[in-house]
């Protein structure tokens, strides 16, 4: 243990414990997600690599990546400018029924994803609730890739608000003071003052919202169409291996889908622990 | 409910300085409650009147059903298990990733991070190809007898897999938005490690920590993908509510599979008041402390 | 919450887990089926348990699994201990003997009719009064006619459809070059995927979209008792295909368990009057005649091909028309 600490520290600190939590947490990562996850490399392996180049770049498991990544990203984007905006609202202001939006806010989570995909597909249907009401103005949802968006912004929405919200709330109000006291007026304050603040949170709950987008399935394959090259999500693609017994190219799919997200999520969280180095040193 | 809610739209703690125009104010709540209207209440509606549309009979039969029990108790005990393990890991995950600066922690972060990236199929199939028959280990299970995918273990293993995440990235911006320097002060002050944690560190992140339980909580309870695969679908055995309401849709039961839909929106609200009340009384008994302190 | 609690409350939950996997005194058969025959089942199996009291003595216990059919036996092959599998594709069951070595490579021949006691076959489900005219297969292709068909690369409804529509052309003396050129046609109009058969009745049914579906004769029947208020009529084409639902014991299951005896039973029983009587009650063919021609009103009278005759079997259709980069993707992809 006091190994860990000797060869990864790079700050000393005064504070115990650094070996048994970091030694228990890679435990745990391993035991959990790195060995079984790790199985969908070696059942990769075992098609070859020219099998494999083949299986993952025909155009249609192309198209359907960047489906799958372009409306996740655009997902994302939506959930954490409203997410901030709830967040906000929620922890700053009061209004009748605050709690009881407070407490809605985690539904999408609860929900198995297929309900909440047959009840966005009944609303944005042609027929439905909402389709019915953007129909003359020729807007289709449902079985576009537009009703794949709305329902990858409904399972990610709770992760933006959850995870601005404490950081919100523990936020001094002295600070805002200072900066009002010094002449800044609220738009100045909120971006060089609260923004900063609350910057690594939201892109915390941005990546958060963008990583359960990527693999969603459930809710997005009632509402999607699943046309070839237009509305067919990656998933979708790695249950129709799975339908001819082709775990292989199953897999090499997911293999494929797991290095970006990995890609993706590595760059943002580099990102942000720089950012935050920054910020630090500048205080 | 109402009476419970300020009326007022101005936050009494907070003076003029600190506050934005009324006007905004109002924009800004009218703005985001249309956009949780939109994604949110209008959806969650919808389920709830499929719910009740043939009649509050029809729908208290439907939770009555022997299956139906059966599937909420696969459930419970599904995230009993799985959000006490998460919450153990986050705890310590984020004390390593937030207190400490080391390197590869980026790395760390991301890796946590993978299972929500994950397909939920992929999330079942891992498990199939470690503990199935044709798996790793699936020819000395079956040689031994244990049971792990189509069982209850592997229902547990999917569930973790998939809300692994859920406490530690609640938890990790929220110590490193506080700093260390209250545990520091108390370990040079002589509090051992273990007293830090449990004295100085759980308490400052106690609503964070609540907030990861309730989002870990209702994800596991709600998750049907990885679920579906290691599953094994046997009725009254091995099926969880998210995979009776499948059953139940497939069977032209909308009404039962929508009944079943609202009381896992129900168990989340149920947590949600629950953290309220919570949240509620310890505000009130802090306030009071510190009007003590000050006279 | 202290540690401590928290690890009795591990254990406890543990404990409790682990509970509901021991096993009864009894015998307990498993039957893992694709997804819509729960309520054929339901019935069969409340009289197969009295059959079985009535003639041993002993009280079964008999467990269903239900699900896409493809997944359901993928569980099969990955460990899930069934003892008797009952698709509704022959390659489903094949893939068992390939990949498992569950069963023997002959396993059809075990029971009578291909080991399928049951059949049922592709008809068109139209909106009440028959708008668009459709009457047969010709009709879909005609222009402004939308036909919703779930996809056949993950539900084996869509197979069917897909290869009555070939098998039609077929029959009617037409070459591959003709049907396949009909096939793409058809496959143009379909506006939505749906991922399984029954999600395609929803999208037909309750968001009113297309003018025909393409679905089983035993869930038309279904859907039109489920959704009264819905306005849809069935039409039978002059010729379809005939989907034969294959059954078999899972050996090195029942084997290991000691249950041979009682799941052959149980599959014998399917080809018994009262077994027989039970499907046709749920709209599966009858194999018996005598049960058929008691049956005749509920079941049109339609030329019927199998797959084997037009396709030379599941698994060349399969490998030649629904396998990645087969025909239907071929078809797809130049729409």
């Amino acid at each position: 243990m006091s190994l860990l600490r000797q060869h990864l520290l790079t700050r000393h600190s005064v504070l115990p414990g650094f070996g048994l939590a970091l030694g228990y947490t890679l435990l745990y990562l391993g035991l959990i997600v790195l060995i079984p996850l790790s199985a969908t490399f070696f059942r990769t392996a075992t098609m070859g690599w020219p099998a494999f180049w083949d299986a993952v770049t025909t155009p249609r498991v192309l198209a359907s990546l960047r489906l799958t990544f372009g409306a996740s990203l655009i997902a994302a984007s939506i959930n954490a400018v409203f997410g901030l905006l709830v967040a906000w609202v929620l922890v700053r202001y009061s209004f009748i029924g605050k709690r009881l939006v407070d407490a809605f806010v985690d539904l999408p989570f609860a929900l198995p994803t297929a309900v909440a995909g047959i009840a966005l597909t009944a609303l944005y249907a042609g027929n439905g609730f909402i389709g019915s009401r953007l129909e003359p103005y020729g807007i289709k949802v449902a079985f576009t890739p537009l009703g794949i968006t709305v329902a990858l912004t409904f399972i990610g929405l709770p992760f933006v608000v959850r995870t601005v919200q404490p950081v919100l709330e523990d936020l001094e109000v002295e600070l805002e003071e200072a900066a009002a006291c010094l002449g800044a007026n609220r738009l100045q304050t909120f971006q060089r003052v609260i923004l900063p603040a609350i910057a690594p949170a939201l892109l915390t709950g941005f990546t958060l919202a963008l990583a359960r987008a990527i693999g969603e399935y459930g809710s997005v394959v009632f509402i999607a169409g699943n046309m070839p090259m237009i509305s067919e999500i990656a998933p979708l693609l790695i249950i129709t291996k799975l339908e001819q017994y082709d775990y292989a190219g199953a897999t090499a799919i997911a293999v494929v889908m797991l290095v970006i997200s990995f890609a993706l999520l590595l760059a943002i969280n580099i990102l942000q622990w720089w950012s935050s180095r920054r910020t630090r040193k500048a205080v | 409910m109402t009476a419970a809610v300020a009326l007022h739209i101005a936050s009494p703690t907070r003076s003029a300085s600190t506050d934005e125009p009324v006007v905004v104010r109002w924009l800004l709540i009218a703005l985001a409650l249309s956009f949780l209207t939109l994604f949110l209440f209008v959806p969650l509606a919808t389920v709830f009147y499929e719910a009740l549309r043939k009649g509050v009979g029809v729908y208290f039969n439907a939770l009555q059903e022997e299956d139906a029990l059966s599937a909420i108790r696969l459930t419970l005990i599904a995230a009993a298990i799985s959000v006490p393990a998460n919450l153990v890991f986050g705890v310590a995950a984020a004390w390593a990733i937030a207190k400490f600066e080391f390197r590869g922690k980026s790395l760390l972060i991301t890796l946590i991070d993978l299972p929500f990236a994950v397909s939920p199929v992929i999330s079942g199939l891992i498990y199939v190809l470690l503990f199935g028959a044709q798996g790793w280990f699936g020819p000395w299970l079956q040689a031994h007898d244990i049971r792990i995918i189509f069982a209850v273990p592997g229902i547990v293993l999917a569930t973790t897999f998939v809300t692994f995440p859920f406490v530690a990235r609640e938890l990790i911006p929220l110590m490193q938005a506080q700093g260390s320097d209250d545990e520091e002060a108390a370990v040079i002050l002589g509090a051992s490690g273990w007293q830090t944690l449990w004295r100085v560190t759980l308490p400052n992140v106690k609503w964070g920590l609540l907030y990861g339980v309730i989002l870990c909580n209702a994800r596991a309870m709600g998750e049907f993908g990885a679920v579906s695969v290691v599953s094994g679908h046997i009725r009254g055995m091995t099926n969880t509510m998210p995979l009776h309401v499948e059953i139940l849709y497939n069977e032209y039961n909308f009404a039962a599979a929508f009944a079943v839909a609202s009381v896992l929106a129900l168990l989340a609200l149920v947590t949600l008041a629950a953290k309220t009340f919570v949240e509620w009384h310890f505000g009130h008994e802090n306030r009071t402390n510190i009007q003590e302190q000050e006279t | 919450m202290s540690p401590k609690t928290l690890h009795h409350l591990l254990v406890v939950a543990f404990v409790a887990a682990l509970a509901p996997t021991q096993a009864s005194a009894d015998t307990t058969l498993l039957n893992v089926s694709y997804d819509v025959t729960r309520e054929f089942y339901k019935d069969y199996n409340a009289a197969f348990i009295n059959h079985w009291r009535d003639k041993t003595g002993e009280t079964l216990t008999i467990n269903q699994s239900h699900g896409g059919s493809s997944k359901q036996a993928r569980a099969v092959a990955d460990g899930l201990e069934a003892d008797v599998i009952t698709m509704n594709q022959a390659n489903d069951i094949d893939m068992l003997a390939e990949r498992g070595k569950l069963i023997p490579a002959d396993w059809a021949k075990r029971l009578p009719n291909n080991s399928a006691p049951y059949t049922s076959t592709t008809v068109f489900l139209v909106r009440k009064g028959n708008p668009k005219g459709i009457k047969d297969w010709d009709d879909l292709v005609k222009p402004g006619v939308s036909v919703v068909i779930p996809n056949p690369k993950t539900s084996g409804n869509g197979r069917y459809s897909y290869l009555a529509a070939w098998g039609y052309v077929i029959k009617k003396g037409g070459t591959e070059q003709k049907a396949r050129e009909f096939v793409s046609k058809l496959f143009a109009s379909v506006p939505v995927f749906d991922g399984g058969g029954r999600a395609a009745t929803t999208t037909f049914v309750q968001r009113n979209i297309g003018d025909v579906l393409l679905t089983f004769e035993n869930e038309v029947q279904l859907i039109q008792k489920e959704f009264t208020e819905s306005q849809v009529e069935v039409v039978y084409p002059s010729v379809s295909i005939l989907a034969e639902a294959p059954v078999t014991i899972i050996d090195k299951v029942v084997d290991k368990k000691g249950s041979r005896k009682q799941a052959q039973a149980y599959l014998d029983y399917l080809y018994s009057e009262e077994g027989q009587v039970i499907a046709a009650k749920h709209h599966y063919r009858p194999r018996s005649e005598k049960v058929m021609k008691r049956y005749a009103t509920s079941f049109r009278q339609l030329t019927l091909f199998t797959v084997d005759e037009v396709f030379g079997g599941w698994t060349r259709a399969q490998k030649v028309h629904f396998d990645d980069g087969g025909i239907f993707d071929q078809i797809l992809l130049k729409k």
